[in-house]
């Protein structure tokens, strides 16, 4: 399509909505004028017309599959016969699934502990010195980029060619100079889900990093300055004042990130496709969404795995929100 | 100035050594992108900073190109066809010693005609009698090729592999996916904060609680929803409507969400004063609250535009993968399958895919980070 037609799509699609609220309000206030003033009966159609749209979508694209996914898990894979626990029971038989459930801890694990560390060390680090925000900037850069960009840039970055070949690929480069054998990370089992992890870590410690300094500038500078004057070291500031302060922030970005990693998709996706042991959750499911005509139950059983994983983190949020709402 | 102390070098190294980290990877793939695809393919970006030495075969001209000066017939021109900034500090006439003479020096052909080479590619090639072939001789030269960067990649991977119309198409579904929810979510979280009606704090915990409902756990239901209705009407189920809608409802929770923690934060007595000087809610959302939320909107259009732009599972799922509705990063994901090993393909379209984050992130980093910090958890 020419940059004209997609212009006039867009328009129309975003004006639609635009229109939608001003034309609403409008014969509202219309027949307001007209009509006896019912406050009630006004207040109750703006309300209608305030929360419909967003309602809507909200019920057709989260809450309703979310209850048709967890129903069509207990049916076959056109949706239509009961078959109770078979998606289930064929799930933990299956190597893929064992594999992936595996996968998915081990991400789980590393991923979030070390963009965690990486990023309050960053902060720290950066907290002090000149060109700290420049820093900032550069770790926090991957944010912005894709996960199928970044894995482009990694799998250049772990490129291999045979011994004796000019290694383009930097790791193998390093490797090759120190003296080892030139090595094809991506192939190598379990060593290369830690190449794929490296990937998320690389990206998400820029998340990590600018939320800690956030955090960082809300500790009293007199706290640390009489800690200072007592004479405690950097290193015993940064575990008895500044590690207990941030506790409710490390937690934050922890959830944050264990979300993210229980979603992998697009890394593995493009790197391996789940060859190699590096199969996860995500993106098994999507093979099952598509493969010989599409199987929904098993695909759904994959999906209810995943918010399985998340129910915990639901939870808590709700818990928090309520406390909140309390104060 | 503080005074240079142990721990401030060692902090300062260890961030720096963070730094060096985190940006090689992407300055490699910047520095890959421009360079010449076949000398991509041998060699490591890091090693194109570097004047490297080459050898190389050229021709000379034939006898069209002979003029006749005294006695001698002679053809000058240079080796090089366009200026690369060649400097050729050896040369050879055979392929058995293709590094016999120094530049400058006169080498004797078997037909004793003699050619010297100059360090630029020049040469002059000297006979007594006319020439007569009009193939010229085969001149091997070693040359230092200081360091070049071309952009022919990118005219390469935009034209002829259909990255510049997925790049359209990535606009054709971001730009609507964004600011959709952005006029639905802004009148839903203003309906959530300031209006009273039954249902409200349910629908507020629906909201939290949606925040972090996996992508995954929509995706089935969807797009059957969107096969059924496409055979209803005759239309086909992937679309841009399509995709903007299923954008809008994965983006919902947490566009509002962000609002309505943001609108909570007004002043009540404002919105108050204005409901009891009988504007209505409409009035007093286009007339107050949408003013003073425009640094928020910011913050939220930044989020949502990247987190779509980024986006590869709905748009593999919702979209065809036809030129015309394809995106940028299904296209690098299929470059990435069929030229696995074209590095210079894929590091450009790679980079083009990253242009418009990056341009985002240098330009507009301040309200990108207060949107982060703000709590953003994204289903």
């Amino acid at each position: 399509m020419s940059i004209f037609s997609l212009a006039i799509t867009v328009l129309v699609g975003v004006l639609f909505f635009v229109l939608f609220f001003h034309l609403s309000n409008f014969l509202l206030d219309y027949f307001r004028v007209k009509a006896s003033k019912n406050f009630a009966f006004e207040n109750s159609i703006r309300v209608i017309i305030f929360i419909a749209p967003a309602f809507i979508v909200l019920f057709v694209f989260i809450i309703y599959p979310v209850f048709e996914t967890i129903r069509l898990s207990f049916y076959d894979k056109v949706g239509e016969n009961f078959v109770g626990l078979f998606n289930y029971t064929w799930a933990i038989n299956d190597p893929d699934f064992r594999r992936s459930i595996i996968n998915n801890l081990g991400w789980l694990i590393v991923v979030p502990t070390l963009s965690t560390f990486f990023g309050l060390v960053i902060a720290n680090l950066a907290d002090r010195i000149w060109w700290g925000s420049i820093a900032k900037s550069i770790i926090f850069m991957p944010m912005a980029i894709s996960f199928v960009g970044a894995g482009v840039i990694w799998k250049f970055m772990y490129d291999y060619r045979g011994p004796g070949d000019q290694q383009i690929g930097l790791l193998n480069a390093i490797a090759v100079a120190l003296g080892f054998e030139p090595q094809a990370w991506l192939t190598i089992p379990l060593w290369n889900n830690l190449f794929l992890m490296a990937i998320m870590i690389w990206i998400q410690t820029g998340l990590a990093l600018v939320i800690f300094s956030a955090a960082l500038r809300s500790i009293p500078n007199e706290t640390l300055d009489a800690a200072r004057i007592d004479g405690a070291s950097e290193l015993k500031i940064f575990w008895s004042i500044i590690i207990p302060y941030l506790e409710q922030t490390i937690l934050v970005i922890w959830t944050i990130i264990t979300i993210l990693v229980l979603k992998v998709f697009d890394i593995i996706y493009a790197m391996t496709n789940g060859q190699w042991q590096t199969e996860v959750l995500a993106n098994l499911m999507y093979d099952w969404m598509f493969r010989g005509g599409g199987d929904s139950g098993r695909g759904s059983v994959l999906a209810f795995c995943i918010l399985i994983g998340v129910i915990p983190i639901l939870a808590w949020n709700l818990y928090r929100h309520k406390q909140e709402q309390k104060v | 100035m503080k005074k240079l102390t142990f721990t401030s070098v060692f902090s300062q190294l260890l961030l720096l050594l963070f730094v060096i980290a985190w940006i090689v990877p992407t300055f490699g793939l910047f520095i890959s992108s421009l360079r010449d695809k076949d000398v991509l393919a041998i060699s490591g970006w890091w090693t194109s900073f570097t004047t490297t030495e080459v050898n190389e075969i050229y021709r000379t001209k034939g006898k069209e190109d002979q003029i006749k000066e005294g006695d001698y017939y002679f053809i000058k021109s240079n080796l090089f066809d366009e200026n690369q900034g060649k400097e050729i500090y050896r040369f050879g006439i055979t392929s058995k010693n293709i590094d016999e003479y120094e530049v400058g020096e006169t080498a004797l052909f078997k037909d004793e005609t003699e050619i010297t080479v100059f360090e630029n590619g020049d040469y002059v090639w000297k006979s007594k009698e006319e020439f007569k072939k009009k193939k010229g001789k085969r001149i091997f030269v070693s040359a230092k090729s200081p360091p070049s960067f071309t952009l022919d990649n990118y005219k390469e991977v935009l034209l002829k592999e259909g990255l510049g119309q997925a790049f359209l198409n990535t606009f054709a579904v971001a730009l609507p996916a964004t600011l959709i929810p952005l006029i639905i979510c802004s009148y839903f979280a203003y309906a959530l904060t300031w209006m009273k009606f039954y249902g409200r704090d349910l629908l507020l915990a629906t909201i939290i609680a949606s925040l972090v409902v996996p992508l995954q756990m929509c995706l089935i239901p969807v797009l059957t929803i969107y096969n059924d209705f496409g055979a209803l009407f005759g239309v086909s189920a992937k679309s841009y409507p399509g995709i903007w809608m299923a954008h809008t409802g994965f983006g919902l929770a947490s566009t509002t969400f962000l609002l309505w923690n943001f609108l909570k934060t007004l002043p009540s007595e404002m919105i108050e004063a204005a409901r009891v000087d009988g504007a209505t809610h409409y009035d007093t959302f286009i007339k107050i609250v949408v003013p003073l939320s425009i640094p928020s909107f910011a913050s939220i259009f930044i989020l949502q535009f990247l987190w779509v732009w980024n986006d590869l599972l709905v748009g593999l799922v919702f979209l065809d993968k036809h030129p015309s509705e394809i995106i940028l990063t299904a296209k690098l994901k299929e470059l990435l399958g069929s030229r696995g090993e074209n590095w210079e393909i894929l590091t450009t379209g790679a980079f083009v895919s990253m242009t418009v984050p990056l341009f985002i992130f240098f330009s507009l980093q301040r309200y990108f980070i207060r949107g982060l910090v703000a709590g953003s958890v994204k289903g």
